[in-house]
């Protein structure tokens, strides 16, 4: 019989963490939930669904704080992500159906970290940070250093994932994000491009550009990045930056892709952000 | 669970779908793929809808849960439900528990939903039968035939 936890606060929460760290932490659970039947029965959950101290989202001097039981609902729906983050609420709204929405959080994608996971691009993009605690103390951890392969992460067995932070982007920077995936809406991803920029008429001053589902985890094609900030924004940028997503990519071919679709998907969207870019005035 | 509380003996992740079927005897929720992909096991947990065969029980502890078995009032099919009849949306009916359940949430929850996001939020449940226009049909003429909010 799996045991069950509940805490009813936060350091009940870290406690019952550092206690049984071979209990499986449960928030939606909607990957968790598909692990295959004949596994062993689990040791215990340690549920923090709709936990409070882990839920809601607001902001904080120049950071936006999603606490790691937002359910991707809750994003979609917050004003703070349609005001700041509009790729975050693209996303949260694509992850999958109403139904996943409504228990699927970005405290669990962070945690299972597949390299299909949909929030997780942006939180590269977006030079995420991870507050992360245990019964020893807090710290916050970069996302970028957070992933460190294929399903695998920098947490300790008696931490808790309790926040994402994100600095609040300038106004009138541009944020692109497109999934490709088994169908228009709501499939699993094929390949995600993230694309964050900020510019000066045809100057790029900053580029980051980041792609899920075509590697052991997400990744940033820093040399795309440092093309766009290197050289005035013009037509010819669109064939470059894809020419060189083509030449950095090696995506694998599994059941639901070939290498060859992800490469080809990956370097369309990326040209379709640099074309963005050149669509919008300032 | 539709209106009436249960006390059960189960493992907490035991997954809803098998405690309302096995357990509750409410087979009116169906099993599709078994993955929280197709939908056909929706039910609404606290009025969202939610794919039953990836919610641990232990989660449903407390809260409300509405089966199909719940929609109806009385004897009255839900509006609905009349439309689904009324407009063939329904053909070998593994699909129709979960989608009732979705739509008559959009009544509730968005009854000035265009047909675009009938289909948006219906998404989430696949159907091999109809090929979903005779659905959306339903759930647009439910929509339209509702009692204007009272003043």
């Amino acid at each position: 019989m799996t045991i069950y936890l509940r805490p009813s606060s936060f350091s009940e929460a870290l406690q019952m963490r550092a206690d049984h760290p071979d209990f499986t932490v449960f928030a939606g659970g909607t990957d968790l939930m598909n692990r295959p039947t004949d596994h062993a029965p689990l040791a215990g959950m340690l549920d923090l669904f709709a936990f409070a101290p882990f839920v809601g989202i607001s902001k904080q001097g120049n950071w936006i704080q999603i606490g790691a039981a937002t359910t991707c609902y809750e994003i979609v729906q917050h004003p703070l992500v349609s005001t700041h983050l509009p790729c975050l609420r693209y996303a949260a709204s694509q992850v999958g159906s109403l139904q996943i929405q409504a228990r699927g959080t970005i405290g669990g994608n962070v945690a299972t970290s597949s390299p299909l996971g949909d929030l997780l691009p942006i939180l590269l993009v977006l030079n995420a940070q991870l507050v992360l605690a245990s019964s020893r103390g807090e710290r916050q951890l970069p996302y970028c250093d957070f992933c460190t392969g294929y399903r695998s992460t920098a947490l300790q067995p008696d931490e808790l994932i309790v926040a994402v932070k994100v600095s609040v982007p300038p106004d009138h920077a541009i944020q692109f994000w497109r999934k490709v995936g088994t169908r228009r809406i709501h499939g699993t991803s094929k390949v995600m491009v993230v694309g964050y920029a900020e510019k000066n008429h045809n100057e790029v001053t900053v580029a980051r550009v980041g792609l899920g589902a075509v590697a052991n985890r997400p990744i940033r094609l820093t040399n795309v990045e440092q093309l766009l900030v290197s050289n005035p924004l013009e037509h010819s940028q669109i064939i470059k930056a894809r020419q060189m997503t083509l030449q950095n990519l090696s995506p694998i071919s599994d059941v639901r892709s070939t290498a060859h679709y992800r490469r080809l998907v990956a370097a369309n969207l990326v040209g379709s952000f640099v074309d963005q870019l050149l669509l919008v005035r300032n | 669970m539709n209106s009436r509380v249960h006390t059960l003996e189960v493992n907490p992740c035991d997954r809803l779908l098998d405690v309302l079927r096995v357990q509750l005897k409410l087979t009116g929720t169906k099993e599709g793929f078994g993955e929280g992909e197709c939908g056909t096991c929706t039910v609404l947990l606290d009025g969202q809808p939610v794919n039953s065969c990836i919610v641990p029980v232990a989660q449903a502890m407390k809260h409300d849960v509405l089966t199909i078995e719940g929609l109806p009032k009385q004897s009255c099919l839900h509006p609905i439900q009349e439309n689904l009849l009324k407009f063939g949306g329904s053909q070998c009916g593994i699909c129709i528990p979960g989608i009732s359940l979705v739509a008559a949430n959009i009544m509730k929850q968005e009854p000035n939903a265009s047909r675009e996001r009938i289909r948006t939020i219906l998404a989430g449940n696949l159907c091999r039968c109809t090929g979903y226009q005779s659905i959306v049909n339903a759930v647009e003429a439910a929509l339209q035939d509702r009692e204007p909010a009272s003043p």
